[in-house]
């Protein structure tokens, strides 16, 4: 056979096939839909017997969300657990500081800044704790004694001894912390007390020691 | 030498440089016909041309090389935080060029009358298969040798453990940060770190639907796109990528400004008592203290920010982008003054920072509101 009769021969036969096929199909086609015309009303009832019954399949989801909801609670319960930790290696809130003699008058004391986030600074008349958080993003700003000021290094924010910002982005002061007088005579600072400036809570006879 | 240094030293501070480079701008990215006059006037045109390259480029390198001999400069130069900076420096510049480069000869050839370049199939087109796909893996293969010659060659710059109550002098964001940095010194972190990073984002996303020049489309050029290239130009260049420059190499300890080849002094003394405009209205101006009220105290700054961008954008539209406005409809022309008013803020606070010592135009950090 030359390849052309080969040819010829594929074509002669693929249009005969093709019909054969659709018309199958097609009487797949009716079938089905015969099928669904036979259905009975209620369809609940008429389930195909050889696939699983509806109701149990119900239930099977349910039990499968269930455990799916489980799961997700579950693991969302520990990650919540998580942000709570057993021990907390945080120095306490409320702490002492030694006795107000141990200040230099005029001096900002940064003794404390690693341990305790807090300036401790003594003018002639007060004593008080400033916040070493940046009011502006956050950082640690710091204490140059020759230029008598605080400054941030990551925006340029300033601040007198007093905590009052004058230079750069700082919208506010540093915040002041509660601090009085022990039994034993020794400074108290408690961090959970703010004093903000900007509110007029500097008055507050908390946020200074007079001495 | 030291006369020539001292001389950089003073011409880049950010108050000269960016001034210099604000009022060239117009004239190297023509965005008017009389600019464009003066453009072609003092030949800027030179810039995007291969000498012009080539001049550009001796330069950088010219400066680099003085840098590495002088200690203060070679430090912030060869810093290996640095290194993808002063990359970014040769990179920005050589894409700048050749999208000008192709824009520029693209407008000589229509200015002739001809089609531009794009039109004639140009050389440069590679069939996907095999072509581009083997380019591709190329570029792919050689992009990771390179990386990991540069992880192995540099130095990832590792500091001690970090500790809340020891921020570095100065802090420096990663370097792809250092734009947000530098507007951070100027406004509140709210603004500069969530506004303004989401209006740049949406502006860059509005571009097609505002710029919507069909006859242009297609192709490199400048000046049938003038106004949309030097724009954004403008955001781009001399805002973000000038920002960063400034960032890594001008701000040093307590986030001064120093020159390129001056030491990092810890101690460099800048006045900068910064006031908020009602400061400098009610106790400078009128004399009188601060009113209790705060509406009443921040009047002024509501009246300069709504004075802005409600006044602004109608003026503009009778004046200066009257073209434009008639060309783009209300709706879409504020969204496009809108955009371009909210860029433009970001140098007229630095400039007023600058010149007033003007901290916040409305400051009201009793509810965290400072513009
Ligand atoms: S965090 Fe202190 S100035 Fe920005």
């Amino acid at each position: 056979m030359t390849e052309e009769e080969k040819k010829e021969q594929e074509n002669q036969e693929s249009p005969e096939e093709k019909p054969e096929e659709e018309a199958a199909g097609a009487e797949q086609k009716l079938e089905a839909k015969e099928d669904k015309k036979h259905l009975p009303a209620s369809v609940g009832e008429g389930s195909i017997s050889d696939e699983m019954p509806r109701r149990s399949f119900f239930s099977w989801l349910t039990v499968a969300w269930l455990a799916f909801a489980a799961a997700t609670g579950g693991f969302f319960a520990m990650t919540v657990r998580f942000l709570f930790p057993n021990v907390l290696f945080e120095p306490p809130q409320s702490f002492k500081i030694g006795f107000p003699d141990d200040y230099q008058i005029g001096q900002v004391n940064i003794r404390w800044k690693k341990l305790h986030a807090i300036w401790v600074v003594r003018t002639s008349e007060y004593i008080y704790a400033l916040s070493t958080v940046c009011p502006h993003l956050g950082c640690t700003p710091n204490w140059l004694d020759n230029e008598r000021k605080f400054k941030c290094p990551c925006h340029g924010s300033g601040f007198r001894k007093s905590g009052v910002n004058f230079e750069g982005p700082a919208p506010r002061p540093l915040e002041r912390f509660k601090i009085t007088l022990a039994d034993d005579g020794q400074i108290l600072v408690d961090k959970s007390k703010l004093f903000q400036y900007e509110k007029g809570q500097w008055d507050d006879p908390e946020s200074f020691l007079k001495v | 030498m030291v006369e020539l240094k001292h001389f950089i030293n003073g011409i880049s501070h950010p108050t000269v440089i960016l001034t210099v480079i604000l009022f060239i701008y117009p004239f190297i990215f023509p965005p008017t016909n009389w600019f464009e006059k003066w453009n072609k006037r003092l030949k800027f045109d030179f810039f995007w041309t291969k000498k012009g390259l080539i001049t550009v480029y001796t330069f950088f390198i010219g400066f680099m090389i003085i840098g590495v001999q002088d200690e203060n400069a070679k430090h912030i130069l060869l810093k290996p935080d640095n290194v993808p900076i002063v990359g970014l420096l040769f990179l920005v510049h050589f894409f700048l060029w050749l999208s000008m480069n192709q824009g520029m000869k693209n407008d000589k050839l229509i200015d002739a009358g001809e089609k531009p370049n794009e039109y004639h199939d140009p050389k440069d087109k590679v069939l996907v298969w095999p072509d581009l796909v083997y380019i591709e893996l190329i570029a792919l293969v050689l992009l990771m040798a390179f990386l990991l010659v540069w992880s192995i060659g540099l130095e990832a710059p590792l500091e001690q453990p970090a500790n809340p109550t020891n921020s570095p002098n100065p802090a420096k964001a990663p370097w792809y940060f250092l734009g947000l940095q530098e507007m951070l010194v100027y406004f509140d972190p709210w603004l500069a770190g969530v506004v303004f990073p989401t209006l740049m984002i949406i502006g860059l996303m509005a571009i097609p639907y505002i710029d919507i020049n069909r006859e242009v489309s297609g192709f490199y050029s400048f000046k049938h796109r003038r106004i949309a290239a030097s724009i954004f130009i403008f955001g781009w260049l001399w805002l973000w990528i000038n920002l960063i420059m400034v960032g890594t190499f001008l701000r040093g300890p307590n986030w001064n400004f120093f020159g390129p080849f001056e030491y990092w002094d810890l101690h460099k003394l800048e006045v900068l008592t910064n006031i908020n405009l009602s400061d400098l209205i009610y106790i400078k101006l009128l004399g009188v203290g601060l009113p209790e009220n705060i509406l009443l105290r921040e009047i002024f700054g509501f009246i300069v920010f709504f004075g802005y961008f409600l006044i602004m954008p109608p003026l503009l539209a009778k004046t200066v982008f009257k073209k434009l406005h008639q060309s783009m409809g209300n709706f879409k022309y504020g969204v496009f003054i809108f955009l371009v008013l909210s860029m433009v803020a970001l140098p007229i606070k630095m400039y007023l920072r600058w010149i007033f010592n003007l901290k916040y135009i409305i400051a009201i950090p009793e509810f965290f509101l400072n513009i």
